[in-house]
């Protein structure tokens, strides 16, 4: 008996009129929790009752307190008839689970009724007390803390980085079962909502239990989706990376111990490294080391047995890191070595985490990603979600071994997602492939002291782009030249990234949303055929995807992606392919070079002049583009000492496995020697839409930026307005003769005038940047494409932005000199160093047509590996790799200038998809969000039509999210994901549904201002114990 | 390519200010978005007229899901679906309870009734304010007469704590439902020169001195209704005219008083008895409710157009009054019960009826 609940109703307000007659209500309200339900008197006509009940006591396992959410009804009472349910409050009682968290949950919360929407609001209070149980063959997972930031959250230290886990649970979906044909709608939507809580609940309590086995003590980057599968069922999946976080009392306490010398991480006592000093090629050695201070890898699957040693990877030839060259030194090699062994334990050497701690993130490959289309059958047993399960390990295998491919051996960033339509599936995954500093990862480490020799031996800001991989045996070809900043290390020419981008990364100008968008149509089919016909598509739509995003990153002058999404969705009848991304120009990289268009008939006198027109217009672009994202990195006309000149060069990886057996590899390489520019040619009217789209795109009005990272690189005066918002937009397409291009076209407005409509309404704002911009696109129909955006908008201080538009070199000053001290190092490199200038390398370019793999390529393309294609029982998967990766960094708020807030008023709940709250600082974390509601109508028109309906639906969720983290004492929402937003309409029957699912982490702010006021000196003092340690490390 | 659906739902509500107006003035989407189109709003920012027609539909859809809550501030303040800042919730309610100067002229004094609402179109012909505007706010009257109608304690307070409204706001509405519930007749002719504000000032005197509030803030209705006691009362000022000597005695203390101070003294001092007459007429038949109705009509006629017919300039008007009033006091009899009547029926009424 672990725990009792105490659960206490007190008032209503706003209650609807449920008696015509006399214009009021009965109202009285039953509190359920697992089995047991109590009930409150009838307070007789009034829309403001007043229960003041005693305090309802539920006495339960821990394990269902995990599960089991509190289910709070409101009902009228009627002598004659049935009582009439008004509404429903579900209370998600895990914050009251662990100690640091919320220890009571008191507040007014919307009542809610599927059918009607918000109905007034009741006042409960909510209590748990917790007894201790030591039983280690436990349940439950109490007290194991949730949170959906993806970064180390801010007022806690990661004492170690454990790793990947991951569950899922299924079950049939409510809506699909026989019952809902004689149960009314109300009661079907609530059967799903319950569903979907205890499915939810019993996710994070496995979870929990795998964290506790690996002996963390908490998730970071949770990350929790649900698949409507439909008549299969439904499946509820969550990734996350597991850690052992130390919540920081004081800055004293912290900070000494980094600057002690004394403890070498390499003799970690609980590290017992089987081969220390040898230069063994880490992945081609599958370790067996059972001591590890963590638990082996088995445990982190729900997996059997079976399962892991199908899947254990078969080392690829020559694809190993190997040794470091000779510019990392023994150091470098023995870290790589030591953090691959490290990693070797695990299955799934991944981190769901976008932004790490100082030093974590040594070196960058690329992103990796890999999507599999499958067939769905009915779950016919909800206890052994198997196939789902090694649906996913197939494809997470899938992502392991590319990034030993790319001579990394974990990867950062990690997600995954599903698109289904009918009985297909597409299941993606993608993340950052990365060499991992190993400090993180083993217990008894210390704090600073390898922080102390990484920056002797890496300089920040730079050490990122340097490869992983063996520059003499490349997994690709690649041109390489040495890093602009250091000199001493090769990089890439181009890096695309899944992570944020790293704090400490030297930046020139300012970063900008980048968007790929394509449409493909496809033809209606059935099962298998559908699921050929689609996995015969995906490899080209990421080559499109890949080939958009070149190209508008050039015509930006920029050279890195940053926070890459690459999403695709699949409808009846066609494919769409969304990535964003937030360019930027990493002062390491080579300058990109410019594009250049070469027509195919070149005796043609009109062409050509077409085609000079064309070649002008973009290279003012690109040169407008320079100026307005201030790209202008220091001319140097010296030569650069031992380096190759390094002329950009452009370079894809597509990597397009379509087996397992991943042995046979033909490699062709479509590389034509040194290429000077991007070249596109255009040799049919296709290739000349792609030109001119890639030229409609508007940049945002003066005073706007925009960017999906947390924040927005070049920008660090932020001051404390935000505003999050939710758009969604659905558009129906004339069916009449729907060809691909206009297809793209509509696609490609829909998004281009959604992003004008926010400027439009932002504008007062100006200036200020939309940040962490996500696009979700869903086919809920033959003809509609929806598309949902959620972003925050932050105000910046002009002032202090008109100045960053002087010289770069001032600038980086002015940063340095505002910001933190980390930054410090920037000013003085970039001074002594030079950066090299290649502009616009005058050499010719030539192109070559690949007609046979597509319609037309550029010529960037190196290498397509293509492999055997097979479908096993309807079961294809497509793996695309695509470039060179970079980075992490800790999104660190810059916030110093932020103004002293205005009177704060009572009970205003923020919500943001970023990690913080500008000019402010987190003190609590009160635990996770996460919720679903349904809503459904049949009276549409009456209710303003599918946006009336829409508008209020969201607007009714953004309530009832700040309602539960305003009782749970908090002022703001961080991380904050609308992960799903299905809406099905019926306009002839005059209905509509929509299923929504939020997240985020429920956080107590203090404006930085009244920190300052309230703790002077002593910062723990009289606010929340524990903050003012945060920002010295993060 | 249609939209089908565009919506656009901020964690802070947006309000835009001019597009708030708009809604008010009754414009539909697309007058709105063509009246916004002129403001020459799409040069300054750059946005299409599809951008525009958007962005209004979503503020309209908006103040749509706002209106039921406005019609209970209260209620916009407690609820919890749209999080709108504070001096923004008290922006949305001002001026949605903010009326046309024209509009009220037209319907001050009627009774709020469905008989009046059907004369609406005719009140937005008239003034060429959009019937759905005159809609809003005769609703706007006609709610807040029902909430204070039948309360306990001052029109004033009552409307400012159920509706939050500014004060000076509070108070126009408290004259409002002060002439409505005693149907002054304001609508003739004589009286179209009169300005609300005029009428307004009226009313906050008479709930002030001619109140059953004025005597006794324990009832309810005590600032709607007439004093009916005082009413009663005022029928014994007819002794002012109709005692001969009485009224010689008055007359000659208020020329004693006024000699060489007013610039019209002449004109007064062969007038007053007139004056007199018509002023204590006036104040002697409240007793009945059709000759309150007319008070206004009655004192225009009967004191005011005579005064102007004289050129007499304001101050003239304000001495005699105030002379007229004091000099009632001196008089045996009159002692201090007529605290009413000084400042009530006495000067200011009239005085600002004149001076249009």
């Amino acid at each position: 008996m672990p725990g009792k609940l105490k659960v206490k109703i007190v008032a209503g307000r706003h209650l609807p009129v449920m008696d015509r007659a006399s214009d009021l209500t009965d109202a009285f309200v039953e509190v359920k929790f697992g089995n047991t339900t109590f009930k409150t008197d009838v307070y007789l006509k009034s829309l403001n009752p007043q229960w003041n009940s005693e305090w309802f006591k539920f006495e339960v396992d821990d394990e269902d307190l995990q599960d089991e959410p509190l289910q709070i009804t409101v009902l009228d009472h009627d002598t004659y008839s049935a009582n009439d349910a008004i509404g429903k409050v579900y209370i998600d009682i895990d914050p009251l689970l662990y100690s640091e968290a919320a220890t009571v949950i008191s507040g007014w919360f919307p009542i809610y009724d599927t059918i009607h929407g918000i109905r007034g609001e009741i006042n409960v209070v909510v209590k748990v007390d917790l007894f201790n149980d030591l039983n280690r063959f436990r349940q439950s997972s109490c007290g194991v803390k949730f949170f959906c930031t993806t970064s180390i959250p801010k007022c806690y230290r990661a004492v170690i980085i454990h790793g990947f886990v991951e569950e899922l649970v299924v079950n049939e979906d409510p809506e699909y079962q026989w019952i809902d044909r004689i149960r009314t709608p109300r009661a079907s939507n609530e059967a799903r909502q319950r569903l979907i809580s205890l499915m939810s609940g019993e996710l994070q309590r496995k979870i929990g239990l795998k964290v506790l086995e690996m002996r963390g003590n908490a998730v970071v980057g949770y990350l929790q989706c649900f698949d409507l599968e439909g008549e299969s069922g439904l499946v509820v999946r969550a990734i996350g990376t597991a850690c052992t976080l130390d919540k920081l009392s004081s800055p004293a306490a912290f900070l000494p111990a980094c600057n002690s010398p004394s403890k070498e991480m390499k003799e970690i006592p609980f590290n017992e490294d089987p081969n220390p000093n040898t230069h063994s090629s880490g992945p081609s050695t599958p370790l067996k080391n059972q001591t590890y201070s963590f638990s082996p890898s088995k445990s982190y699957s729900r997996q059997s047995s079976s399962s892991d040693t199908d899947l254990s990877l078969t080392p690829k030839t020559g694809m190993g890191s190997g040794s470091a060259g000779k510019e990392g030194g023994p150091f470098k090699a023995l870290l790589r070595q030591q953090t691959q062994s490290a990693l070797e334990q695990r299955e799934f050497p991944f981190f769901t985490l976008t932004a790490f701690p100082p030093g974590f993130l040594v070196h960058v490959g690329g992103v990796v990603s890999a999507r599999s289309v499958k067939l769905l059958d009915r779950i016919h047993n909800p206890d052994e979600p198997e196939t789902r399960d090694a649906w996913w390990a197939e494809i997470r295998q899938e992502i392991k071994s590319h990034a030993k491919a790319l001579g990394c051996h974990a990867v950062v960033g990690y997600s995954e997602s599903t698109s289904i339509c009918e009985e297909v599936c597409i299941l993606s995954a993608s993340g950052t492939a990365a060499v991992l500093n190993p400090r993180f990862l083993q217990d008894g480490t210390v704090e600073g002291c390898l922080e102390q020799r990484l920056e002797e031996n890496l300089p920040a800001g730079c050490g990122f782009c340097h490869i992983p991989y063996d520059e003499l045996n490349m997994p690709f070809p690649a041109h390489l030249t040495y890093c602009n900043n250091c000199r001493k290390q090769k990089v890439p020419d181009v890096l695309f990234t899944t992570i944020d981008l790293p704090v400490d990364a030297t930046v020139i100008g300012k970063g900008c949303l980048i968007q790929a968008r394509l449409c493909r149509l496809k033809k209606k089919a059935q099962a298998e055929a559908n699921a050929t016909a689609i996995s015969n598509l995906l490899p080209f739509m990421e080559y499109e995807v890949h080939t958009q995003l070149m190209n508008k990153l050039k015509l930006k002058a920029m050279n890195a992606l940053f926070g890459l999404r690459i999403q695709i969705t699949v409808g009846e009848n066609m494919l769409m392919g969304l990535a964003s991304a937030t360019g930027v120009y990493l002062a390491a990289l080579p300058t990109p070079g410019g594009i250049q268009i070469a027509g195919k008939t070149p005796n043609d006198g009109s062409y050509e002049q077409h085609i000079s027109h064309m070649q002008k217009k973009i290279n003012d672009t690109i040169a407008k583009n320079k100026e307005l994202y201030e790209i202008n990195p220091p001319e140097i006309s010296e030569e650069i000492i031992g380096s190759p000149i390094p002329e950009p060069r452009q370079r894809s990886r597509l990597l397009r496995s379509q087996s397992e057996s991943s042995d046979e590899v033909t490699e062709l390489d479509l590389s034509h020697g040194k290429k000077d520019a991007f070249v596109l040619e255009i040799d049919d009217t296709d290739a000349m839409e792609d030109v001119h789209s890639l030229l409609t795109d508007v940049p945002p009005p003066s005073g706007f930026y925009s960017c999906n990272t947390e924040i927005m690189p070049g920008i660090n005066n932020w001051t404390s307005e935000i505003q999050m918002f939710t758009s969604v937009r659905v558009i129906r397409l004339s069916s009449l003769n729907l060809t691909n291009q206009a297809l793209n076209k509509n696609f490609n407005d829909l998004c281009e005038n959604l992003l004008k409509s926010l400027y439009f309404k932002l504008r007062s704002m100006i200036p200020c940047c939309l940040c962490h911009v996500n696009f979700t696109v869903s086919l809920p129909e033959d003809e509609l494409i929806q598309v949902t955006v959620t972003a925050v908008a932050i105000t910046f201080d002009k002032n202090q932005a008109l100045q960053t538009t002087k010289t770069h070199a001032e600038k980086l000053l002015q940063r340095a000199s505002t910001d933190n001290e980390e930054l410090l190092q920037f000013p003085l490199e970039l001074c002594s160093d030079s950066l090299p200038s290649h502009p616009f390398p005058p050499a010719k370019a030539t192109s070559v047509d690949y007609s046979s793999f597509a319609d037309r390529c550029s010529s960037w393309i190196e290498l397509i590996k293509l492999k055997a294609q097979t479908i096993r029982r309807g079961s294809i998967k497509t793996t695309v790799t695509v470039e060179k990766a970079s980075p992490m960094g800790e999104g660190n708020f810059r916030n110093r200038s932020a103004p002293p807030c205005a009177n704060s008023t009572v009970g205003v709940v923020k919500m943001t998809p970023l990690s913080f709250i500008p000019g402010a600082k987190i003190t609590k974390y009160l635990g996770i969000i996460n919720m679903f509601f349904i809503r459904e109508t049949t009276s549409l028109r009456e209710e303003g039509g599918v946006s009336g309906f829409l508008h209020a639906f969201i607007a009714e969720v953004f309530a009832m999210v700040r309602a539960h983290v305003a009782a749970l004492g908090g002022n703001a929402v961080v991380s904050y994901i609308m992960k799903q937003c299905v809406f099905m309409e019926n306009p002839n029957k005059n209905q509509a549904q929509c299923l929504i699912n939020v997240s985020g982490d429920a956080v107590v702010f203090v404006r930085e201002s009244e920190l300052e006021v309230v703790s002077t000196p002593q910062p723990a003092a009289s606010c929340q114990p524990s903050c003012t340690g945060g920002e010295v490390t993060t | 390519m249609t939209s089908e659906l565009d919506i656009f739902v901020g964690n802070t509500t947006l309000i835009d200010e001019d597009v708030y107006r708009l809604w008010l003035d009754g414009y539909s989407v697309s007058d709105a978005v063509a009246l916004r189109v002129r403001s020459g709003i799409l040069e300054q920012t750059g946005a299409t007229a599809a951008v525009l027609q958007s962005d209004t539909m979503d503020h309209y859809r908006t103040f749509h899901m706002l209106e039921r809550l406005l019609h209970a501030p209260p209620k916009l303040l407690h609820q919890l679906i749209f999080q709108i800042p504070p001096s923004r919730q008290a922006l949305l309610i001002e001026r949605y309870y903010a009326f046309d100067e024209a509009f009220v002229r037209e319907v001050l004094g009627k009774k709020l009734s469905k008989g009046t609402k059907k004369d609406l179109d005719d009140i937005s012909t008239k003034t060429g304010i959009t019937l759905k505007s005159c809609r809003r706010q005769f609703d706007n009257f006609k709610r807040v007469f029902k909430v204070v109608e039948e309360m306990r304690g001052s029109l004033v307070d009552n409307i400012q704590q159920h509706f939050l409204l500014s004060d000076r706001l509070a108070r126009d509405y408290a004259a409002i439902v002060f002439f409505a519930n005693n149907r002054f007749e304001t609508g003739k002719k004589k009286l179209q020169y009169l300005s609300f504000g005029d009428f307004a000032f009226c009313a906050e005197l008479m709930i002030q001195n001619w109140t059953l509030g004025a005597v006794d803030s324990q009832v309810d209705d005590m600032d709607m209704d007439l004093d009916k006691e005082f009413l009663q009362d005022l029928k014994e000022l007819k002794v002012l005219v109709a005692d001969k000597d009485l009224l010689d005695l008055h007359k000659s203390l208020v020329c004693t008083a006024l000699r060489g101070k007013l610039g019209v003294f002449s004109e007064m001092e062969a007038n007053f008895k007139n004056l007199s007459r018509g002023l204590v007429n006036v104040a002697a038949k409240l007793t009945h409710n059709k000759d309150v109705r007319d008070l206004f009509v009655d004192l225009v006629e009967k004191f005011v157009e005579p005064c102007r017919s004289d050129h007499w300039p304001l101050n003239d008007v304000r001495l005699f009054l105030n002379q007229y009033s004091a000099s009632v006091h001196s008089l045996d009899g009159f002692r201090p019960r007529y605290r009413h009547l000084d400042q009530g029926s006495g000067s200011p009424g009239p005085l600002r009826l004149e001076f249009r």
